[in-house]
């Protein structure tokens, strides 16, 4: 077990000593979204701006126009709602090299409640362009991820979240721009999950076997740009879809599947999500528990979606 | 070129003819030939709806011609309505939504120091565009990290789109707000070539802290029907009204 931050902070530590001309920017939350390891390593390109997300946004626009890799880090609630206008007109408008990397995304934030929880987050990023978009599924992920973007040059978002979750791939893994992994293969029902609800995915594919069911489960963790070809194989396949995200269910993963099916291979979907409403304090596990997101929520959707597609 | 558009914002362009007169044509450190030189000054226009005085100074200064000039606000040109800088040569900062370009112009002073190339960072902000509570944010944080490399002119023409700043929402004292947060402050009159260049003079002397040059400033100036007209902020003139005004610049320059 292990935090996706967690893993971002060593990452960032590690490229700190690498040829990449890097500058870490955050607004009063190193301690929490790990961006105090990097400082640990490397104070001098390590840029506190306070609690003002929104000037930290457009510095960050300003650092990466004087030829820096600037990697910007709060909440996920505060880096994209608060501050969206800045990234809006600053970075994704400029094309601007800046990574902004967002902790504490999604329910699991926990027991700080609806002001903390960003459930909206995917869907504002995904409607920027130039912005991609990436939710890794576990800290071997994530690490991959970070190596990868602090290499490219474009903008991004990149979700991560609070509590520790299993270590779901073996330490050589390498992320694959553009290439979504299915985990498992099956023939029923494909399950499109991402970040946290990955590993949940998994679980409930080791339910619905007990039962006969053959699932698909497949990890998107980069939601723009969508692996569409991977969305359409998968569903093609199987003729029946569930989507699960720690997310509205308004404009984030399950949208972006929907738009893709029914352009090109119009399927049975059903969005697992945050039905339209704000979070609320409770323990991770409970509250994806109440909204319907735990791993037996998931098997029990997936049978229901094969049962009505057989009759 | 404003009514060559049929729109934009001719009054506050004007308060800040003589300012940009200077930068370009004296304190900056550009080459139209090159306009990605690493090592140019940067100027960040933070009123960005200001354009046009900034595309006429980047015309006179040879990033570019009369026609492409001439081609302000229409489709496929170089020249957009607010400043572009992944479209027009000589633009180092994309604009328009108010109050951000200054924290835009920190990055660009703060990566001065970490880049391979020192360079000075100049900023435009207008005095309605304070009240966007984000300029302040980006004046905690350039005083904090002593940016002595960034010198903004604070554009103090006194009137915003729905009147008088006083009256909209009064963003005055502005020198004591500066002041409170830890800037060098210098007080002159915008339209005095003098006054701008020993102000400026002094702010690239000081190496403690960021310089702010308060800037009264008129707005239309130097065309009488667009003076002190809030009406003028975002409205072309017509061809009979630009003839008059030209006209009347043309006058002006003689006097001067």
């Amino acid at each position: 077990m292990k935090a996706t931050r967690v893993a971002y902070g060593e990452t960032l530590a590690s490229l700190a000593a690498s040829d990449l001309d890097i500058v870490v920017l955050d607004a009063d939350l190193s301690q929490s979204t790990m961006t105090a390891m990097f400082k640990k390593t490397c104070a001098s390109r390590f840029v506190n701006t306070g609690i003002a997300e929104q000037n930290m946004m457009a510095v960050a626009g300003g650092l990466a126009a004087s030829g820096l890799t600037v990697f910007a880090s709060t909440f996920a609630v505060f880096a994209t709602g608060r501050a969206y206008d800045q990234i809006r007109q600053n970075i994704a408008h400029n094309r601007a090299n800046v990574k902004i990397v967002a902790s504490h995304s999604g329910l699991t934030v926990g027991e700080d409640g609806a002001s903390h929880q960003a459930l909206e987050d995917i869907a504002l990023m995904r409607a920027l362009p130039n912005m991609s978009v990436i939710c890794p599924a576990d800290a071997v992920e994530t690490a991959s991820v970070i190596e990868a973007i602090a290499r490219d040059d474009k903008p991004y978002y990149v979700r991560l979240g609070r509590p520790p979750v299993p270590i779901i791939f073996g330490d050589d893994y390498v992320y694959t721009p553009g290439k979504s992994n299915v985990l498992r293969e099956g023939t029923d029902v494909a399950v499109f999950a991402t970040g946290h609800m990955v590993f949940r995915a998994l679980r409930a594919h080791e339910m619905l076997k007990q039962e006969g069911i053959s699932s698909e489960i497949v990890n998107v963790h980069t939601i723009k740009p969508l692996d569409e070809e991977a969305v359409v194989a998968s569903a093609r396949k199987c003729g029946a879809v569930v989507t699960v995200e720690e997310h509205s269910i308004i404009g984030g993963l399950g949208s972006a599947i929907c738009e893709t099916l029914c352009e090109k291979q119009p399927t049975r979907v059903v969005r697992l999500g945050v039905r339209d409403v704000f979070g609320e304090s409770g323990t991770p596990d409970g509250l994806l528990e109440a909204h319907g997101l735990s791993a037996a929520h998931i098997a029990a959707q997936c049978k229901k979606v094969v049962s009505e597609k057989r009759q | 070129m404003t009514t060559e558009a049929k729109s934009g914002h001719p009054g506050g362009s004007l308060s800040a003819v003589e300012i940009l007169v200077c930068l370009y044509f004296d304190l900056m450190q550009v080459r139209p030939d090159n306009p990605r030189w690493p090592a140019r000054s940067r100027f960040v226009l933070s009123k960005g709806h200001a354009a046009p005085v900034l595309y006429a100074a980047l015309h006179e200064k040879g990033f570019f011609g009369e026609d492409v000039l001439m081609s302000l606000r229409k489709k496929g040109s170089v020249l957009q309505g607010h400043p572009d800088m992944t479209r027009t040569p000589g633009v180092d900062a994309s604009t328009g939504s108010l109050g951000q370009g200054l924290s835009f112009a920190c990055g660009l002073a703060l990566g001065a120091r970490l880049a391979p190339e020192a360079y000075r960072v100049w900023a435009l902000v207008g005095d309605g565009e304070s009240q966007e509570g984000q300029i302040w944010e980006a004046a905690m944080f350039a005083s904090h990290y002593r940016l002595h490399n960034l010198t903004v002119f604070h554009d103090m023409n006194g009137l915003q789109i729905d009147g008088a700043c006083e009256e909209v929402m009064n963003p005055y004292p502005l020198e004591d707000k500066w002041r409170a947060f830890g800037w060098n402050v210098l007080c002159i009159d915008g339209h005095d070539f003098e006054q701008i260049f020993e102000a400026a003079d002094i702010a690239m002397a000081h190496d403690k802290a960021p310089s702010v040059i308060v800037a009264r400033t008129v707005k239309g100036k130097g065309v009488s029907f667009m003076e002190n007209q809030a009406g003028w902020h975002g409205k072309a003139a017509t061809p009979a009204q630009l003839e008059e005004a030209l006209a009347e610049l043309d006058r002006g320059g003689d006097r001067a």
